[in-house]
């Protein structure tokens, strides 16, 4: 083993430079060590700070580990391998650099102790995820990628405009319990926000992750938004603000799930209401709580990977993603119908699935500190992901009506991936106590009692049977051809038609000016042109500049003749 | 490709078996709700069938709204600029109407996952 002091991400990054300089199945067998390796050193790491340096006058803490923080550098490294045997088969070297750079700079992002190196992570995660999303290679993807980058470095000026204030207030950089008492506590907090999808900053997600490519999805799910939620587990737990930003986004976005065509878009909208949960455990604070966001959010980057890659392998074996060009796939691909029921059961938190046991946490915590009508918001918002995630992505992918499209299972190394996911899912779900024990509070808490087990079932089975009733009625919305507005059509479509319509009255006013400036200068030239007409003068219209040069010249030969003679 | 092929959801019959089966689960779930000793932290909970019905309702409600919210949320799918034709380059599409199977124009512009 090597030095304790080497964090962690730096085998990632040594790992972008494998895939920059290695093809073939050399890269890939080296790709796959690398998480392998460096997932087996974290376990051996003791708690503590295990690296620091001075810069400036400042104490970084580039590496930090305590309970939080590995248990989220456990989780990406899992991450890691499953997107990474996932995307064995990609030949494209942009992506295989992105996702080692990528998922490097998410554990280096956990794992660090202070303001500045955070900041440095926060930023690189940005710059390496947007390559996964341009690597689609068309237009649409290019400026969904765009959008993605601006939002994503905003966050990051943000979070470094916060820390400089915070640096200025207290004389620390240390990352730890921030709160919101200050301007540089509120900065943070919305850098923080940002990335982490609160409403109505959370339409870089839905517009950029279902333009990436198959693999790149699978890895964005996996990263950007639980660093958010690392983030604000270490410095906010316990605001209450962050109850009502949670139970919000559990809410808002499974109506737009929906009606959403794309299958990638309604998992995006999924992606945020289940982030949702995990910001109102860190929000309630209580260490039941907390343990609740903390496992939802291990637990979320499987089964929302597992299902991401049941829809990527289902775009890439047929070339389509949204609802209305598919169904009866299950007939040709039943290995990839049946993991991603296993994604849906668990994220619908079927008794049994790995969501039941993190789920039921933050639900149990919400109603024993009294947050009735968020406990309420919850239970529709579990209700609702079943009703889209659980049923309408198998349902209209795999069955619905015959779309005549007959594609194969994908190719191995997908299925194996999808396979790992699908059997944590279940492990979890069964065992959680395995999970528990990770988790950084001891609550003894017990998810299978007869209560939780039957009201849960009961909640989805009815959900299940509405939408069944629905069905049958006509009144389930159908699968249409269509793009639904969000807030990115603020920026998408308001405001350039707002500044188009500006500067066109500006460019008119300014031709309008320029006009008449020109004029009035014409009228004086003309003027003095009148005034001096017979004089000969030099800005006489009578004299044309052709004399001028032919006497300029005449100067000039007689001067270099002069020149010359001498 | 065999075309005649039957799988299990082409018979309706096997549907409303499926249907079936989940009515009864409803049913034994409700009976259940009267059987089993709850522990409830909330005076809701003890309202007979809560969870049932917040379930059913629930989810009536969210697919109503979300219709209605498609009156004035929806527009063409091109609203943003043009959109991607579908890559047909891989699969086989068979038209179920007539069952000829016809392959797909492989009109593959590139492989997308090149090596750069």
């Amino acid at each position: 083993m090597w030095m304790l002091e080497l964090p962690p991400f730096v085998l990632f990054l040594i790992g972008g430079l494998i895939a920059a300089t290695t093809r073939g199945k050399l890269r890939g067998a080296l790709m796959i060590a690398i998480p392998i390796i460096s997932g087996l050193h974290l376990w051996t790491v003791p708690e503590g700070i295990h690296l620091q340096l001075t810069f400036l006058d400042y104490e970084l803490i580039p590496y930090r580990a305590d309970k939080l923080s590995l248990m989220f550098g456990y989780i990406f490294h899992i991450a890691a391998f499953i997107g990474i045997v996932y995307s064995l088969h990609v030949k494209d070297t942009v992506q295989q650099v992105a996702a080692m750079l990528y998922a490097g700079s998410a554990i280096g992002a956990v794992f660090a102790g202070d303001l500045l190196t955070l900041f440095v992570f926060w930023e690189l995660l940005a710059f390496t995820s947007v390559f996964l999303i341009w690597a689609r290679r068309t237009p649409a993807a290019y400026s969904a990628g765009m959008r993605y980058l601006i939002m994503q470095v905003l966050s990051g000026v943000i979070l470094l405009a916060g820390a400089l204030f915070y640096i200025s207030e207290t004389g620390s950089i240390a990352f730890d319990f921030i709160g919101l008492d200050s301007i540089a506590g509120w900065l943070i907090f919305i850098a923080f926000g940002i990335k982490c999808a609160f409403p109505f900053a959370h339409t870089w997600l839905t517009d950029a992750y279902p333009e990436a490519t198959p693999t790149g999805t699978v890895l964005l799910s996996a990263f950007t938004t639980k660093v958010a939620v690392y983030a604000l587990a270490r410095a906010y737990p316990g605001t209450e603000l962050l109850v009502y930003i949670g139970a919000a986004m559990t809410c808002f976005p499974i109506f737009f799930a929906v009606i959403e065509n794309d299958l990638r878009r309604v998992l995006a909208y999924s992606l945020i209401n289940q982030v949702g949960f995990m910001v109102v455990g860190i929000g309630i604070g209580t260490s039941l709580a907390l343990n609740g966001a903390v496992s939802h959010a291990f637990n979320d980057v499987i089964f929302k990977g597992l299902l991401f890659m049941s829809m990527g392998a289902v775009l890439h074996m047929t070339g389509r993603i949204n609802g209305s060009d598919l169904g009866g796939l299950y007939k040709t691909m039943p290995k990839t119908t049946i993991l991603c029921i296993v994604g849906a059961a668990s994220i619908s938190a079927f008794p049994l699935f790995s969501g039941f046991v993190s789920k039921s946490m933050v639900m149990t915590a919400a109603m024993e500190t009294g947050h009735d009508w968020v406990w309420l918001m919850l239970l529709f918002a579990s209700a609702g992901v079943f009703h889209h995630a659980g049923i309408k992505i198998p349902y209209f992918a795999f069955f619905a009506h015959d779309s005549g499209i007959r594609a194969n299972d994908p190719p191995n190394n997908m299925l194996l991936a999808m396979f790992i996911a699908a059997c944590l899912c279940i492990g979890i779900g069964i065992y959680p106590a395995a999970l528990y024990s990770l988790l950084p509070y001891d609550t003894g808490y017990n998810p299978y009692d007869a209560t939780h087990v039957l009201a849960q079932t009961q909640l989805l089975l009815f959900s299940a049977l509405a939408f069944v009733w629905l069905n049958l009625k006509g009144k389930y919305p159908p699968e249409l051809r269509s793009t639904h507005l969000d807030v990115d059509w603020v920026y998408r479509r308001l405001v350039p038609n707002i500044l188009q319509r500006m500067f066109a009255v500006i460019w008119k006013v300014d031709a309008d000016v320029r006009q008449s400036v020109r004029g009035k200068l014409s009228q004086c030239q003309a003027f003095l042109a009148r005034q001096y007409k017979e004089g000969g003068s030099f800005i006489s219209s009578d004299y044309p500049s052709g004399n001028m040069v032919l006497w300029v010249a005449v100067i000039l030969a007689t001067y270099l003749f002069i020149g010359f003679v001498n | 490709m065999d075309n005649e092929k039957q799988y299990f959801f082409d018979k309706p019959k096997n549907i409303q078996l499926i249907l079936y089966l989940l009515y009864a689960c409803c049913g034994v779930l409700v009976v259940l709700d009267f059987v089993i000793h709850r522990h409830v932290y909330h005076s809701w909970e003890n309202l007979p069938i809560f969870y049932p019905i917040y379930g059913f309702v629930g989810c009536v409600i969210l697919v109503l709204i979300a219709s209605w919210m498609r009156t004035f949320l929806m527009r063409p799918e091109d609203y943003y600029g043009p959109v991607e034709a579908p890559d047909n380059s891989k699969i086989e599409i068979i038209d179920v109407s007539d069952g000829h199977a016809k392959e797909a124009n492989n009109n593959n512009e590139g492989d997308r996952n090149v090596d750069a």
